[in-house]
């Protein structure tokens, strides 16, 4: 894991002074609430429906037991003993209080973490593969790339009033775990045809009121010119992004208005003027980095045997573990969407045990996932009955990874005071009407992803199922989407119909669902079905 | 009737103007009629407030409740976490909110 | 108008700012004004006469004269570099970074409050316009 240096640490601890000043200078008078925002919201500080709320990024997903466990600290000092794990591998606190948020800034600060730039028109917290650095199909850790990008993007002086937030994720296998083609610039790492390490630059996807797909603005990025060429790619968006309508700012409108052959010309001109300037740090500057995230010491000559005689483990083995790149290891999945719990919330006691159990099983490691979920990345064989049995204890023993219960869901209505409708309490219907675990295995794979307003925090576009919430005459109003998907096969959701109210939209989905199951040949998905048959078979069911 | 609310600047807690002071409770609410963005402006101005902003509210038997379901949330509190409701220990909360 | 925050040691520039369409049609003017949506490229033959670019700032929230300021001294503009308008305290670091050396915010700031916001940050991450050399530089020797 990456560890800051004297540099590092001055230029976070230089943030927690500054913002300190700010906010005293706000309770003091001296700045009205207009100038206040956008410096509070720099630091992850919105006001939201009950209280102030903070967002603490956690780049790249990547965190340490001792970071994780001053996470648990924060929620039970600072805030009401819990956090919310949002789709951008960040953590939220609900109920800040504006006084104590400096001293939280420095809690952070002291185990290496922030809350930079996590909110505001500027570069946010740079997302990537959950599973980087132990997944067998990768073809390096991406997580150097990303934090040379991290530091690149922190207080970058020309882009931090962009035209509308803008968000940046890096990947390094085909399989797309982390949703880059719905980001405003997603980054795959790739070898070219000599061999060269570089990437295939997406620019231009979103979710939001206008879903778009991000095209490819170039096909191989040499590595060394890398961090000029995001200059020139951020540059033409802050010069000819849109300014005139914040529903139209962001660079997706740009790439789709002028063209992505058009807008990779303009990033072209522009790139052989800044690629001049000395922008990129050497390449012992990407070493540097690189070095922090060798791999762990891992053991050789481990068994891939798992005892399996325990059931209940023997199925969340099947669905909560993924292939690691070490014999002997797994990559272990805690799911945070208990039935009928909140997804991505987890208890003070709950993030101290996860803490404790990296520590003890995972040389020290923590991912958050775009799926609101925990990853322990290396965990050998042999300690995942003993890690499963802790997780179950603490009610996060869970097996439905990628199950029609492990919902995406925003705050929605319930904190969120952009929502129109409440998003968790959907999602708590839906996975107590699926509670049969068996049923939910026989459904398979079934990204189902709520959003409580047209913002799309809660990826619906990107659902195999996807629901909206609305508000009609000022009461909430549910429409049902299909056929999305964030991953490598991305496609945006199209919406069924008219909407439903709470319970009827349980009752639409359970419909699509044994549609579904009517419909599949085998092996088949529910995208996949959906893909093949069309809207029509799950309409006449829905509607009929 | 029109009632005024805001969040406490330093706390971001949720407050209902009374005509006196800022309350935690919405049944505390007065009707401000026309002069909801008089009284806001000023209590802001004053910084014991932030981001105020007039209602539409009825007038009930526990007081007054605001019309729009956002401001029945924020009155109460998150309608997932009972636990850390405005008013706890009255099991009916929930049905006011909806 | 508050007064002028200047980082410079040169005399202040007394000739009015013209209009950017008015500079190109002209060739006397010395100084001129350019608003968000001109493209400050249009400047670049016309380095050498000029003493004063004043970059408009109408809404603190609108960052294109971040790249126009940034634009002007990469081409190698050395004169007066002046943001005018809608200019936050917290903006003028950034503002610093990006070659600006002059400021005329609307609403005034002292010398003393932009010099303490500007010294928050001894380190900076990135190369920019101002010269300073980014953390990656420092690592290295």
């Amino acid at each position: 894991m990456y560890k800051y240096d004297e540099y590092d640490q001055t230029i976070v601890d230089s943030r927690v002074a500054e913002f300190r000043d700010q906010v005293a200078r706000r309770i003091a008078g001296e700045i009205t609430e207009d100038q206040f925002k956008p410096l509070r919201l720099m630091n992850g500080l919105y006001l939201q429906l009950h209280a102030y709320m903070l967002r603490v990024a956690v780049p790249y997903g990547t965190l340490s037991g001792k970071q994780m466990r001053t996470l648990g600290h924060i929620a039970r000092k600072y805030d009401r003993g819990y956090g919310h794990f949002t789709t951008r591998q960040n953590i939220q606190y609900n109920w800040i209080k504006l006084e104590e948020a400096p001293d939280i800034l420095a809690e952070l600060a002291a185990v290496e973490m922030h809350a930079i730039q996590t909110s505001g028109n500027c570069i946010r917290n740079i997302s990537s593969d959950q599973y980087a650095g132990a997944a067998a199909d990768e073809i390096e850790d991406p997580r150097p790339w990303a934090e040379l990008l991290r530091q690149w993007s922190s207080f970058h002086p020309e882009f931090s009033y962009l035209p509308r937030k803008f968000k940046i994720a890096v990947i390094a296998s085909d399989e797309d775990r982390a949703a880059i083609q719905l980001h405003d610039i997603g980054l795959q790492i790739r070898h070219n045809d000599a061999g060269e390490l570089g990437f295939r630059v997406y620019v231009g996807g979103g979710m939001g009121r206008t879903p778009m797909i991000a095209p490819v603005i170039r096909d191989f990025l040499p590595a060394a010119d890398f961090v000029s060429y995001m200059e020139a790619c951020l540059r033409v968006y802050n010069r000819y992004g849109r300014r005139d309508n914040i529903y139209k700012a962001r660079i997706k409108i740009l790439v789709h208005e002028i063209g992505a052959a058009e807008y990779a010309r303009q990033v072209e001109e522009e790139w052989a003027h800044v690629k001049t300037l000395g922008l990129d740090p050497p390449p012992g500057e990407f070493e540097r980095i690189a070095a922090h995230f060798a791999p762990p010491a891992f053991e050789t000559g481990l068994s891939d045997e798992i005892d399996r005689s325990d059931p209940d483990f023997a199925l969340w083995l099947d669905s909560n573990t993924h292939a690691h790149k070490q014999p002997g290891y797994a990559i272990a999945v805690i799911s945070l969407k208990p039935i009928g719990g909140i997804p991505g919330d987890a208890s003070a006691e709950q993030i101290e045990l996860m803490a404790d159990l990296a520590e003890r099983y995972s040389f020290d490691e923590l991912r958050v996932t775009h799926a609101q979920n925990i990853v322990l990345p290396h965990v050998k064989k042999a300690d995942l009955y003993a890690l499963w049995k802790a997780l179950d204890d603490a009610g996060l023993g869970t097996a439905n990874l990628d199950l029609i219960s492990d919902i995406i869901a925003c705050p929605g209505l319930d904190y969120c005071s952009l929502a129109n409708a409440r998003s968790i309490p959907i999602a708590q219907k839906i996975a107590k009407r699926f509670e049969n675990m068996d049923r939910q295995r026989d459904l398979g794979e079934l990204k189902l992803k709520i959003s409580g307003c047209i913002n799309a925090c809660g990826h619906h576009h990107a659902g195999h199922i996807g629901i909206l919430g609305v508000d009609r005459k000022g009461e909430e109003n549910y429409q049902l989407l299909f056929g999305g998907s964030g991953a490598e096969d991305a496609s945006l959701a199209k919406i069924a119909g008219p909407g439903f109210n709470e319970d009827g939209i349980v009752d639409a989905v359970e419909k699509a669902v044994e549609t579904y199951r009517t419909l599949r040949e085998d092996g088949e998905r529910f995208v996949d079905t959906y893909r093949r048959v069309g809207m029509q078979p799950f309409k006449e069911a829905i509607y009929g | 009737m029109k009632i005024l609310t805001g969040n406490d600047l330093e706390t971001g807690d949720v407050v209902w103007w009374t005509g006196e002071f800022w309350s935690r409770h919405v049944e505390e609410s007065i009707d401000v009629a026309d002069g909801g963005d008089a009284i806001a402006a000023r209590e802001e101005g004053a910084r014991r407030v932030n981001a105020p902003y007039v209602i539409d509210a009825e007038q009930t038997d526990v007081g007054p409740r605001p019309l729009h379901i956002k401001d029945r949330i924020r009155a109460i509190g998150p309608t997932v976490r009972p636990d850390l409701a405005v008013r706890p220990v009255d099991a009916a909360a929930g049905n006011w909110v909806i | 108008m508050a007064e002028l925050l200047r980082y410079r040691d040169d005399e202040t520039h007394e000739e009015p700012a013209v209009t950017l369409d008015a500079f190109l049609g002209q060739t006397n003017a010395t100084a001129v004004r350019l608003e968000p949506d001109e493209d400050a490229r249009a400047l670049i033959p016309h380095l050498d006469r000029l003493g004063l670019i004043e970059v408009a700032f109408p809404k603190f929230r609108d960052g294109r004269g971040y790249s126009a300021a940034r634009i002007l001294r990469e081409a190698g503009y050395t004169g007066e570099l002046r943001a005018q308008g809608d200019v936050l305290i917290d903006q003028i670091a950034y503002m610093r970074r990006c070659g600006f050396d002059s400021f005329a915010p609307e609403k005034a700031i002292s010398r003393e409050a932009a010099d303490k916001a500007v010294g928050f940050y001894p380190e900076v991450y990135q190369k920019a316009a101002d010269g300073r050399s980014p953390v990656w530089a420092l690592r290295h020797g």
